[in-house]
């Protein structure tokens, strides 16, 4: 059960900070779980683990691929890694292992893919993915999650330890924002509607759902009621919340800081499709583009990604 | 090694090159060369080395063996059966939908195999995240790698030889298959690998080069890998591409092969007819 926090949309704890911190208490309490990082360190934070945990801490360098058969190799060995680099390093780049010596072998890996899309920022488009979730999302039997928050974040990679298999989730490693209260907790496989609405349906996940709330407030300010969802599991898609908070609206909507192409849209998309429950639709997301660099709120902008960019679609879309 | 052990494994040598013939007879096709190429190192390795419980295939003291070029999964088949492992007549079955044996090694299907190669480079590592985690769990089990030579082309090789060696996995013994094809023809042709031994050792690996069909040589190198602990060990086996057939040896293209003419199935014919007696020898020796 969730609860939103009383401080809806203020800064939060920074992503890397929790991811950090989850991971000390997870080795704590489980002997098995074991942290790879690939030379970001210091850009993850996950020296925080190495210092805590100086044993359970391998540093493959910079080595994508060996980390990702690795990690499955060790696993194999009824271990439990924990494997991180920025989004595209840790998905386009090893994905053939993550597929092959993970999926395929039914090994466990799970993956902290840090700053996607316009997150990546000064780093800039070499280090941008607009496409991690639709690789991901390709691979039988793996969970695909976009986390919101901290709260969220520390929940999720939790209950990957408990898992097993190919688990996959995308956070910004910086700036953050609330969204739930501590204490709040979430199901794999299960949607939250966080902000409740008539007229029309936004679905979105991650940091944007701090500019789809914006939005749907500032739609509410013009007369037009908006329910937003936060789907911050993307596979596997909670299909029956979908048909049922999709069934009247005028209008449903996603959001998502993703490309079109294989992202949370199209699977929302095929779900209410399949459903028969086709109201008018947009997928609102970044269309036939690489990254590229800049500040995260610049590229927001210039990628088209902001709560006003999401007010436009949604009334363009109700004509 | 003393001669009881090596009659046992030439012996098993025997059978498992006799095992592959047929198995691939029977199918019409498969990968012959480097299963041939193997069939030493699996025989001392199964007779001698590898610690092993065919009744409990998942036993936890048991030595872990990686083939990363999962294409020789006829050979690694044949010493499983050989050992009890699972039926022999599985080995017929082969790539048959449906299988426990396809045509490159799957630990979801075959009891006694470790991990599952055949997109070349993988298996190198998958064997560093075992053998590192069996060094987290202070496990004395070796881990075995066996990688092909033309395997070696690809670069997460490399990355995983670069961790093996860097982090000291005295117990992750790399076995290199210098069987000096490839698919398309000669290694050094396809793309020349230079110096492997050399470059192993660059690597920071203890590096010794054996004949790779000769048995007591291979064992040997064995004993001196377990013997160091000072750094990762590598054996570069120095092999033949189809050894012990000379009809095999000579094909050209001996990568995979397919028996749909006389002349292959005569030969294969002959040579399981001479393994035979090889075999009815040995045993009564041993």
């Amino acid at each position: 059960m969730f609860e939103l926090s009383r401080q809806v949309g203020a800064a939060g704890k920074p992503y890397r900070d929790t991811f950090a911190d989850t991971l000390i208490d997870l080795m704590r309490e489980d002997e098995r779980v074991v942290m790879f990082e690939a030379d970001l360190g210091g850009a993850s934070l996950s020296t925080k683990i190495r210092d805590a945990h100086p044993e359970r801490y391998v540093q493959v360098g910079i080595a994508e691929a060996n980390m990702m058969g690795m990690a499955a190799g060790l696993s194999s060995e009824g271990l439990v890694p924990f494997v991180h680099s920025f989004g595209p390093f840790a998905t386009r780049r090893a994905f053939d292992q993550i597929f092959m010596a993970g999926g395929y072998a039914h090994n466990t890996i799970n993956i902290w893919g840090s700053d996607p899309g316009f997150t990546a920022g000064a780093n800039g488009g070499t280090h941008t993915t607009y496409e991690d979730v639709a690789l991901m999302r390709t691979i039988p039997g793996a969970v695909v999650a976009d986390a919101a928050d901290a709260v969220q974040m520390a929940w999720t990679l939790k209950a990957f330890a408990a898992r097993g298999g190919i688990n996959y989730l995308r956070t910004g490693r910086k700036e953050s924002f609330q969204l739930y209260a501590e204490g709040s907790t979430f199901e794999l496989g299960r949607g939250n509607v966080v902000r409740p609405g008539e007229d029309v349906l936004v679905v979105s996940a991650g940091q944007l759902l701090k500019d789809a709330l914006a939005a749907a407030d500032a739609l509410d300010d013009a007369g037009v009621s908006c329910e937003v969802i936060d789907m911050f599991c993307i596979k596997p898609l909670d299909v029956d919340l979908l048909v049922a908070e999709a069934a009247g609206k005028r209008a449903v909507v996603t959001f998502e800081n993703h490309g079109v192409i294989g992202g949370l849209g199209e699977a929302v998309a095929s779900a209410l499709l399949e459903a028969g429950v086709t109201p008018p639709f947009r997928r609102h997301g970044v269309v036939e583009r690489f990254g590229s660099v800049g500040t995260p709120g610049y590229l927001q902008e210039e990628y088209g990604l902001t709560a006003a960019d999401l007010v436009g679609t949604v009334r363009a879309l109700l004509g | 090694m003393n001669e009881q052990t090596e009659r046992a494994a030439t012996l098993l040598a025997a059978k498992l090159r006799k095992d592959v013939l047929v198995m691939l007879r029977h199918r019409g096709y498969g990968h012959v060369g480097g299963s041939l190429s193997l069939v030493e190192l699996m025989a001392d390795l199964y007779a001698h080395h590898l610690r092993h419980d065919p009744a409990d295939p998942t036993w936890q003291g048991r030595d872990r063996i990686v083939l990363s070029k999962g294409h020789a999964g006829p050979v690694m088949y044949s010493v499983l059966a050989e050992r009890g492992f699972f039926p022999r007549e599985w080995l017929l079955t082969l790539n048959d939908g449906g299988t426990r044996l396809p045509s490159h090694t799957d630990r979801l299907k075959t009891p006694g195999v470790d991990a599952t190669t055949g997109s070349l480079g993988q298996g190198t590592s998958e064997a560093a995240g075992i053998a590192l985690a069996l060094k987290m769990k202070e496990s004395a089990a070796y881990t075995y790698l066996i990688v092909g030579d033309g395997e070696l082309n690809e670069g997460q090789c490399w990355e995983a030889f670069q961790f093996i060696a860097g982090r000291r996995l005295s117990r992750c013994i790399v076995f290199i298959d210098d069987n000096k094809k490839q698919l398309d023809g000669p290694t050094a042709a396809v793309l020349p690998g230079f110096d492997l031994a050399q470059k192993m050792s660059a690597f920071g690996f203890m590096t010794q080069r054996v004949d790779g069909q000769d048995i007591r040589a291979i064992d040997a190198a064995i004993d001196a890998a377990k013997a160091n602990d000072a750094s990762a060990n590598c054996i570069v086996l120095d092999t033949t591409k189809g050894a012990g057939v000379a009809y095999f040896e000579r094909a050209a293209d001996n990568h995979s092969m397919k028996w749909n003419n006389d002349e292959i199935r005569r030969a294969t014919d002959e040579a399981v007819l001479a393994l035979e007696a090889q075999i009815k020898g040995g045993e009564q020796d041993v």
